[in-house]
């Protein structure tokens, strides 16, 4: 080693850097990821917010936890709240108490914990609805589409837990509300009851129960489904909407070292300082004013949180079915909503797997769709939103009907029949819009681009000059691909001997057939109608 | 701003004439013609804008600095009990409010600081990287093929079919320890759901009052909460007991109860109904005293107290169970039993 005096000319930086290099192996990672390119669009920061809401749920989680007592022992409140002074209450909620009336900042941590959970899920569900309805999630990235869509799940879970601990009247009725539905499972209902709580309803034990769950278990899974989903994102490179110089080889963009450390760097510090604001000024689950929870007590207008709704729905809606056998209840009533409840959400996550199959296409793609030019499935992306929007307006349909002085038997109603006709109509009037959308960017791209400037004609004749696109322009709105629809082939061979065609292969056809056939996609312009129209006549 | 001094090389059609080249597809009219030539900013070529930006993200992290001194003096001069009226949001706690604001700027000042910075002063070119298929070239899985056929083919694992199945056998077997430990989570339901705190001769104590009721105490119109004597709230199981216990009674005129049975449990009129609701377990108490109609408010299962108790709308799917009562010697109200059949929401053994 002569190289004393060389290394002190280093820089201490880099020594540090060089002696991590010598253990961790850095600089390989850094030269693939340190300048790696990002494409810019304001639909991309949807994530990042699911992400940094994530990791604010995290950092006020860590903090309410040195505070919250996760116990159902009831002691009485002895605290400066005056209206509930002297009442019985478990530990959980009186320490809830002692969070939001005697730590300095116990409230606003609580109020952010509370209000970036509820917009950490809302923000998973956009991000989804961004990824699907342009198609981010074909191959290469059916996996993480599902670990995404496995976050969303947990994430409601979570919520649900989170939301249940304080052990206030509202959210004990949201857990006797889910009790009730254990109970309407056929033949261990009972027994997944008791294992649940331990016992009878509610019994002394959910609380601490639902704790490990709420900031272990279920966090400990997502945060193991999020480092994944985010190397899978580095590993995939993120895709982009087409453009010039955008192809499905490439990736145009700017720089993770310096611009998008700084953007989505600065963008964490936005979102949690919105968070922030909004938990100054915005009071979230205020438990005082709701109180302890008594079985055998309940406030109107009990609602969960958001998130929740579309299943409060399932329930509210469903005709009180039970059928009495054999000394044997099945509580239809109950069990079809519960079991209704995870298929809906997973009829958002298998579609990817439908449409390859349909397509059958295997090639990977990093060009995203516009959600017009993809109308099959646009169309059943908006059936599916009309499906949730319609439960969650059965979930609320006691407020729909106080608000807006409604009959809640026609709201009740009305909700059983959008159930199923809802997404059927939202389907054939989101495919109808996509296609006119086509139709006028194929107008666009053959007349050119309505200029607003009226010209007379010699012979008296108005017309609108049409200004041609660039050709930037003529690339963007032609670089989608169009598939064409399965042929299955004649039904005899060349000697006249019936093919067998499978009957999954003949589902597949007619999918394809509405997918891609005849009237289903608007066929894009190609050059020779371009050229025939513009070089034919003038100005058009 | 004055654009004198800039120097008109640094001007964008300069620019434009001199670095941008066009890809025309020779042939097709919509072919990519490339990435387009960088626009400039104001500040890639005006040095007295790009110091107006660095000065503005200065301001940005300066103001984030002062909010969080403010924050720590808020936390100091604020005593936790102080509420404030803030126009237009009302009564309020003073130091949630500003503990929130001033944190909120000081977060956001620092990202306001950092994006306007990456979009005025960082280099807004953009570059264009490669991607390489996700898939291993033949190559290299005919390699990972062969590596696997030959540490496969090591371990004798095919071979050696007893070594596999019983390795398969003890992998299946050995979570059922697992599972068998969770046996304790819970005790079997048993009958005890179909159990509740009442039974013959326990008097009907008002839920409010702690004193037990005489019929001439439940006036026409009145919904009364009840609860069988010998509970109190410091119970170590009341939570649990009450949440089947839990009773409700009327007072109808006896000609309007409709339903047979439930005239012949009542007493003068006075009928108990179980507090429970049966679709989910939420506790009924809205009454509507001209139609005897009770709500339960959180999915509004609405049951006819005059009539059995039957579900007349809603997602409930049985009447709520009635109890039979009568009055001891001293005239108080008392239960001749307990409930005929389970309280709650229903379950596959309730029959």
């Amino acid at each position: 080693m002569s190289t004393t005096t060389e290394n002190k000319k280093a820089p201490a930086g880099e020594r540090v850097a060089d002696w991590a290099d010598g253990r961790l192996g850095i600089y390989s990672l850094a030269k693939a990821n340190m300048r790696k390119i990002f494409p810019d669009h304001w639909s991309f920061m949807l994530g990042e917010i699911c992400l940094y809401s994530f990791i604010i749920i995290i950092l006020t989680g860590v903090y309410l936890t040195l505070f919250f007592h996760p116990s159902m022992n009831e002691v009485e409140y002895a605290g400066p709240y005056v209206p509930l002074q002297g009442q019985l209450m478990s530990e959980a909620f009186n320490s809830t108490m002692h969070i939001s009336f005697e730590v300095r900042g116990g409230l606003l941590i609580r109020q952010i914990h509370h209000w970036a959970a509820l917009i950490f899920v809302a923000a998973m569900l956009v991000h989804m609805m961004r990824v699907f309805f342009t198609g981010a999630f074909r191959k290469p990235r059916e996996v993480n589409w599902l670990f995404g869509f496995l976050l969303l799940v947990l994430g409601m879970f979570t919520g649900f837990t989170g939301y249940s601990l304080p052990d206030d009247l509202l959210s004990g009725t949201g857990v006797r509300f889910m009790q009730g539905a254990v109970l309407s499972v056929p033949v261990v209902g009972t027994y997944l009851s008791m294992f649940l709580f331990g016992g009878e309803f509610p019994g002394g034990d959910f609380v601490a129960r639902f704790y490990s769950v709420h900031i272990l278990l279920l966090p400990g899974i997502m945060m193991g489904l999020l480092v994944a989903h985010l190397i899978l994102v580095f590993y995939h490179k993120h895709t982009q909407f087409a453009g010039p110089g955008k192809t499905n080889k490439n990736v145009v963009g700017m720089p993770l070292l310096p611009v998008y450390m700084a953007k989505a760097g600065g963008f964490f510090f936005l979102v949690f300082g919105v968070i922030a604001v909004v938990s100054a000024i915005a009071s979230i689950n205020p438990i005082w004013a709701i109180g302890p929870y008594r079985p055998d007590q309940v406030s109107t207008g009990a609602q969960p949180d958001w998130y929740m709704g579309f299943s409060e729905g399932l329930i509210r809606v469903m005709p009180g079915w039970e059928v009495n056998a054999w000394g044997h209840t099945l509580v239809l009533g109950v069990f079809v909503p519960l079991m209704i409840f995870p298929l809906v959400l997973a009829a958002i996550a298998v579609y990817p797997f439908i449409e390859s199959w349909v397509t059958g296409d295997k090639r990977e793609h990093h060009i995203l769709d516009r959600p017009r030019n993809a109308p099959t499935r646009t169309a059943f992306g908006v059936a599916w939103l009309t499906w949730y929007f319609v439960l969650l307006v059965g979930g609320g349909n006691d407020l729909w009907a106080t608000h807006f002085h409604l009959s809640i038997n026609s709201i009740t109603w009305f909700v059983r029949i959008a159930f199923f006709v809802g997404p059927i109509i939202a389907f054939v009037v989101t495919k109808r819009i996509c296609l006119g959308l086509q139709r006028r960017d194929k107008d666009k791209v053959l007349h050119g681009r309505e200029s607003g400037i009226i010209k007379r004609l010699p012979h008296g004749e108005f017309v609108e000059v049409h200004e041609p696109l660039s050709q930037e322009q003529l690339h963007t709105l032609t670089a989608h691909d169009q598939y064409k629809p399965l042929e299955l082939g004649p039904e005899v061979d060349e000697n006249g001997v019936a093919r067998k065609v499978s009957r999954s292969q003949k589902l597949r056809a007619k999918l394809s057939k509405g997918y891609y056939g005849g009237d289903n996609q608007i066929p894009k312009p190609t050059a020779d109608e371009y050229k025939e129209i513009t070089s034919g006549h003038g100005h058009h | 701003m004055s654009s004198q001094d800039i120097p008109e090389e640094n001007l964008p059609s300069e620019q434009d004439a001199a670095g941008h080249t066009l890809v025309k597809g020779a042939d097709d009219p919509f072919a990519d013609p490339g990435m387009p030539p960088h626009e400039h900013r104001i500040q890639d070529i005006d040095e007295k804008a790009a110091r107006r930006s660095e000065r503005s993200v200065a301001l940005l992290f300066t103001i984030s600095m002062l909010a969080t001194i403010g924050f720590i003096a808020s936390y100091v001069a604020f005593p936790v009990d102080k509420i404030v009226y803030i126009w237009p949001i009302g009564h309020i706690s003073a130091l949630n409010f500003a503990l929130g604001v001033t944190l909120g700027i000081a977060l956001f000042c620092i990202g306001a600081g950092a994006v306007h910075w990456a979009r005025t002063l960082m280099s807004d070119v953009e570059i264009a990287d490669e991607r390489h298929a996700i898939s291993a070239e033949p190559e290299v899985k005919a390699k990972v093929m062969a590596d696997f056929a030959a540490g496969a083919e090591e371990s004798g694992f095919g071979r050696r079919k007893l070594i596999r199945n019983t390795m398969f056998g003890a992998m299946a077997l050995v979570p059922l320890s697992g599972v068998i430990l969770l046996r304790d989570l819970g005790p079997l339901p048993e009958d005890k759901l179909r159990h509740t705190r009442w039974s013959k001769g326990k008097m009907l104590v008002n839920m409010n009052t702690h004193e037990p009721l005489r019929p001439s105490d439940v006036s026409v119109g009145s919904l009364t909460f009840v609860m069988p004597e010998g509970m109190t709230e410091h119970d170590h199981d009341f939570q649990t007991e009450i949440a089947k216990a839990a009773l409700m009674i009327v007072r109808i005129q006896p000609d309007d109860i409709k339903d047979k049975r439930e005239l012949e449990w009542s007493h003068e009129g006075i009928v108990a109904y179980s507090k429970i609701c049966t679709h989910v377990g939420c506790p009924i108490s809205l009454y509507e005293q001209q139609t005897h109609h009770v709500l339960c408010p959180c999915h509004q299962s609405t049951f006819d107290l005059s009539d059995g108790a039957r579900v007349i709308f809603g997602p409930a799917g049985h009447a709520l169970p009635q109890l039979r009562i009568g009055v001891n010697e001293e005239g108080y109200l008392e239960a001749l039993g307990d409930f005929e059949e389970p309280v709650g929401p229903a379950f596959w053994e309730r029959g």
